[in-house]
């Protein structure tokens, strides 16, 4: 049998992200671009993905979009919800998973998952920002740093200066009093990614978790803020390289499944 | 209790619609409601007194007595629904109140200081009857438009009910207020008490709220003869005219046409039924088609609302109305909460649940998260929750509505194992 392509596309709030897969076992490419709906990013990334793969879209066997603007991407034939796709993407690469933290770049999801990978219950936050991705921006750029350097700085920290978590507005006030005052910066971006644990943790209390316990999203990457969750649930997290790709992941297996689903049909 | 000749019924029979049909009972409800108000505005011009009454103050006080009332509560959603809410919304924050108060109240402040609304216009107040039972915002409400408007304020405070059972001393202590209220209302209006029409008034109370239980239980019909949200179109009539004839006439006249659908085939919901879910909590309503659609483009249908049956009370004697009156969702236990909305799920056999944490409303999304995890536990199905207002658009976001209803929807899909999958 022919090899199958499928493209997972998962157009995010700030930032669109792509996975090829080969025959929904292996994944052949990847690409990330830092813009999301209703920017170039969608197009620059399948672009780059497709490119990366050395494929072209008529060779997709199936496209299927996820994320915040998976509606308005025309060139996925199904679309399907972010839930659902981080879900199939986090068991994929750890089967044993049975709940997954996502932190986007303006949600925050907590996953229960089933042995087989399929979503059994959620919560998501209401329409706060704090406890987001964008929550991170913000204190980076009050910080003057790049949102990667976060982790770093934190990790050097002393001791942790309490931030709250309740408004990013408030919280950026708080940044910006205690800058002034002349605390050290390192122990406020270490209070920052406390903070953020805090909320995301209170949500997922809401459902509980299980181990396995694995955190996807970009915010994922951030190390300080991951222990910081570990410690405030009482459970390891694990993490992967590719968390960012994870509902991208989850769309081209769901993808696949569906060509799968087709050909047996069609061979009845 | 003796059913009356419906006058009402026999006018709609000799003067059916143009084309010689007889009249549908969403054409009759929607003329109850539309004299309540009209009846209201001629009282007013004669020089009679009217009066703002809560949802859930015992409208048979005001019934028998002959004074004119209407509602606050059913004027704010329809101007809401008529997206005339935020309007309003911040004409009362521009006077001071808050925009964590609840939307309905804000709307009627800003209409009792003469804040203009075309979307539903009604006669301003010269008493108000307030009543704690649905909701704790209530007293504090209508205690400003009685200070606003310098005219009487009826308190009729339902006790908090921490067990399942009314008790005997919370009946004898509404029933004091029933009657103080009935004193007081004498007194501001010159009218009469007058125990035979009372018992008419209860009479026609309790054939309403049975038509009307009767008309919500079509939807436990499966396939349902009817959209789920069909049911909120006729809230006003139960809220605004329950003790009239002619509501009891238009709810008989809409389970009879649901009885008829039902052996016809047919239904008001015209897309697949894939899926039945319970819609917890009262909805948006700037937002109704919004909530609408991704449920009819996923064939979910709304096959139980906790919302409409709220309304359908019914008893026997005096005591009985005071215990009906304490039933509302918002006076009562967590246990009797719980199983209220558990048993319409079984009997309306729904697969999940999608929780409205209204903004405007605390006390009720207040003891939502454990509700959600009992009807997880206990009927194994999916709950899924959204943000929203009952009267503020700003509170709404559509994309995080789509988005948990398309969550709800694959929890349905895997729970039912027909996901991709198998």
């Amino acid at each position: 049998m022919d090899e199958v392509y499928t493209l997972g596309v998962d157009v995010g709030s700030t930032a669109s992200k792509c996975v090829i897969l080969r025959d929904g076992r292996e994944i052949v490419a990847l690409s990330l671009v830092p813009y999301g709906a209703g920017s170039s990013g969608p197009g620059r990334a399948i672009e780059e993905v497709l490119e990366k793969a050395g494929k072209t879209t008529s060779e997709m066997a199936e496209i299927l979009a996820t994320g915040y603007g998976r509606k308005q991407l025309t060139i996925a034939e199904q679309s399907m919800s972010e839930l659902s796709c981080h879900a199939r993407g986090a068991h994929f690469l750890f089967p044993g998973v049975r709940s997954v933290i996502d932190i986007g770049g303006q949600d925050v999801k907590v996953l229960s998952i089933g042995p087989n990978g399929m979503l059994e219950n959620f919560v998501m936050n209401d329409k706060c920002a704090a406890g987001t991705g964008r929550f991170l921006d913000v204190m980076a750029h009050i910080l003057e740093l790049r949102t990667d350097e976060l982790a770093d700085y934190a990790e050097c920290a002393q001791k942790e200066i309490i931030i709250s978590s309740t408004c990013t507005v408030f919280a950026e006030s708080e940044v910006i009093s205690q800058l002034a005052a002349g605390c050290d910066k390192a122990d406020l971006i270490r209070g920052i990614c406390v903070a953020i644990a805090s909320k995301v943790a209170g949500l997922a209390r809401r459902i509980g978790v299980r181990d396995e316990l694995v955190m996807t999203g970009g915010v994922a990457h951030n190390r300080a803020v991951r222990n910081a969750l570990a410690e405030a649930l009482g459970h390891p997290i694990k993490s992967h390289e590719y968390c960012q790709h994870v509902g991208a992941l989850g769309a081209a297996l769901f993808a696949w499944q569906r060509c799968h689903k087709l050909a047996a049909e069609n061979s009845n | 209790m003796a059913e009356q000749k419906g006058e009402f019924a026999e006018k709609n029979r000799e003067n059916p619609s143009a084309d010689g049909e007889k009249k549908e009972a969403k054409l009759m409800l929607r003329e109850v409601v539309a004299k309540v108000y009209e009846e209201a505005f001629e009282a007013k011009a004669r020089g009679e007194l009217v009066g703002w009454s809560a949802s859930k103050f015992p409208a048979e006080i005001c019934e028998t007595l002959g004074l004119h009332v209407v509602y606050p509560e059913n004027q704010a959603a329809g101007i809401a629904a008529r997206h005339g809410g935020q309007r309003l919304c911040e004409a009362a924050e521009a006077m001071g109140y808050d925009n964590d108060i609840c939307g309905y109240c804000r709307i009627s402040l800003a209409y009792a200081a003469g804040v203009e609304a075309e979307e539903r216009p009604m006669p301003q107040p010269d008493f108000v009857l307030c009543c704690n039972n649905i909701c704790n915002c209530m007293t504090k409400w209508y205690e400003n438009i009685a200070r606003m408007k310098n005219i009487p304020l009826i308190m009729f405070d339902v006790p908090y009910n921490n067990t399942p059972e009314v008790s005997q001393d919370a009946v004898d202590y509404m029933k004091g207020q029933f009657y103080d209220a009935i004193q007081q209302l004498e007194a501001i209006s010159g009218k009469k008490w007058d125990e035979q029409r009372f018992a008419e008034v209860c009479r026609n109370a309790n054939r309403s709220a049975k038509a009307w239980l009767k008309a919500c239980s079509y939807c436990s019909v499966k396939p349902s003869p009817l959209a789920g949200f069909d049911l909120f179109n006729h809230m006003a009539d139960i809220v605004t005219a329950r003790c009239r004839v002619e509501t009891a006439e238009g709810f008989e006249q809409l389970a009879e046409e649901y009885e008829a659908a039902v052996k016809e085939g047919h239904s008001t919901w015209h897309y697949d039924e894939n899926y039945r879910i319970m819609f917890e909590g009262i909805p948006c309503w700037p937002e109704l088609k919004k909530l609408f659609t991704p449920l009819k483009s996923k064939g979910i249908n709304t096959t139980a609302v906790v919302y409409a049956p709220a309304f359908g009370f019914v008893y026997d004697d005096l005591d009985g109305l005071m215990r009906a009156y304490c039933k509302a969702p918002n006076s009562v236990c967590l246990e009797t909460g719980v199983e209220w909305r558990e048993t319409l799920c079984r009997e309306n056999q729904v697969d999940g649940a999608l929780v409205h944490y209204n903004r405007s409303c605390k006390p009720w999304s207040g003891y939502m998260p454990e509700m959600e995890r009992r009807f997880r536990r206990d009927l194994q199905i999916p709950v899924v929750s959204f943000d929203g207002d009952q009267a503020d658009p700003r509170n709404y976001s559509d994309e995080q509505y789509q988005t948990r209803v398309e969550g709800l929807f694959e929890e349905m899909e895997m729970a039912k194992g027909r996901g991709e999958e198998n």
